[in-house]
């Protein structure tokens, strides 16, 4: 059993502006150099493969049909081995 | 008189809410035989036109319209749209549409952040269409928008493409016709709030013209819609087309 861990983030050309919003928050703490606040998602699935490779193209699937919409939005993952 | 009618097929997806209205203006405004169709079932019922109403399918989750796309009523929609179907995908339906690769693009969150429920201004860029061959060209009409995702984005060479194609059916406008960046409730680009696919068969719109179709309700712009579907769809079928006055007010 596999632990995939998986992050959506809207591709670098998209303007995110619930990030902007989020920095614009973090600039009325008063905080100094914080910026280019990006949003996205985090999603956390188990994959039933044989080894990791296996796991790793089922997790590749569900991203690119499902989990990100490649028009707007980039996917990275890191598959872990569960005990 | 002609008494041909079109059959509208309207889908419900858990979280659909415009469906009702919808169904209302085909059936009650229009009479026109229509039927609701339940996103569970792979049956279009041999409509006409099928419509996906607005609404916040799934919940909006993942992404709008992301997981209505996999609902046994939508495989069949696709092949529907495939044969050369009608379909009219208004907001959340619009949203559906994109995500099942129907038309290009996405709907991002407005740039304002803000949720948009006002009457706004479209124009008319292409009249040559079965969803606007009631309008003329660069006519103005008032159809009221609510949503927090009608940001329309494309990359910059399907953008030419649809432009170079005459896809874009409306734009956001000031109440003279005006492309201004005042007119346009969401940000999105070019002001786009609608798009035709290039055989011309399936339309996304961002405004909702079953709002404004109930002469009781005084705004009746989203009609030339309405109307100008039956019409062409009734023509090519008798090859002879009503008059506006004969559809709608038998």
């Amino acid at each position: 059993m596999y632990l995939s861990k998986i992050r959506v983030t809207l591709r670098k050309s998209i303007l995110d502006p619930q990030g902007k919003a989020v920095e614009h928050a973090i600039g009325s703490l008063g905080l100094l150099g914080v910026g280019e606040v990006r949003m996205g998602k985090y999603i956390e699935l188990k994959v039933d493969s044989r080894n990791e490779t296996a796991a790793r193209n089922t997790t590749e699937e569900v991203c690119k049909k499902l989990l990100a919409n490649p028009v707007m939005e980039d996917y990275h993952f890191e598959i872990e081995k569960l005990p | 008189m002609n008494t041909a009618k079109v059959k509208f097929g309207v889908v419900v997806f858990p979280g659909s809410n415009c469906d009702h209205d919808a169904y209302y203006v085909c059936k009650k405004i229009f009479r026109q035989d229509t039927v609701f169709l339940w996103h569970k079932e792979a049956d279009l019922k041999d409509v006409d036109v099928v419509i996906l109403p607005g609404g916040f399918s799934y919940g909006d989750y993942l992404r709008c319209g992301a997981i209505a796309r996999f609902s046994p009523v939508m495989s069949e929609v696709v092949r529907f749209a495939n044969r050369g179907g009608t379909v009219l995908g208004i907001c959340n339906g619009f949203q559906i549409l994109l995500e099942a690769g129907l038309l290009p693009g996405v709907l991002l969150r407005n740039a304002s952040l803000q949720f948009v429920c006002k009457f706004v201004n479209i124009r008319v860029e292409n009249a040559g269409t079965r969803f606007t061959n009631g309008c003329t060209e660069g006519e103005v009409l008032q159809i009221p928008v609510a949503h927090g995702e009608g940001n329309y984005f494309v990359d910059h060479d399907t953008l030419k493409h649809l432009e170079d194609n005459n896809l874009i059916v409306f734009k956001y406008s000031d109440a003279d016709g005006r492309i201004t960046d005042s007119a346009n409730p969401n940000g999105s680009l070019a002001n786009i709030a609608g798009i035709v696919n290039q055989e011309g068969n399936v339309t996304g719109m961002m405004p909702h013209p079953e709002r404004a179709s109930d002469p009781l309700l005084r705004h009746i712009d989203g009609q030339k819609i309405f109307r100008s579907l039956i019409e062409s769809i009734i023509s090519r079928v008798e090859g002879d087309v009503p008059t506006y006055a004969e559809i709608g007010r038998s």
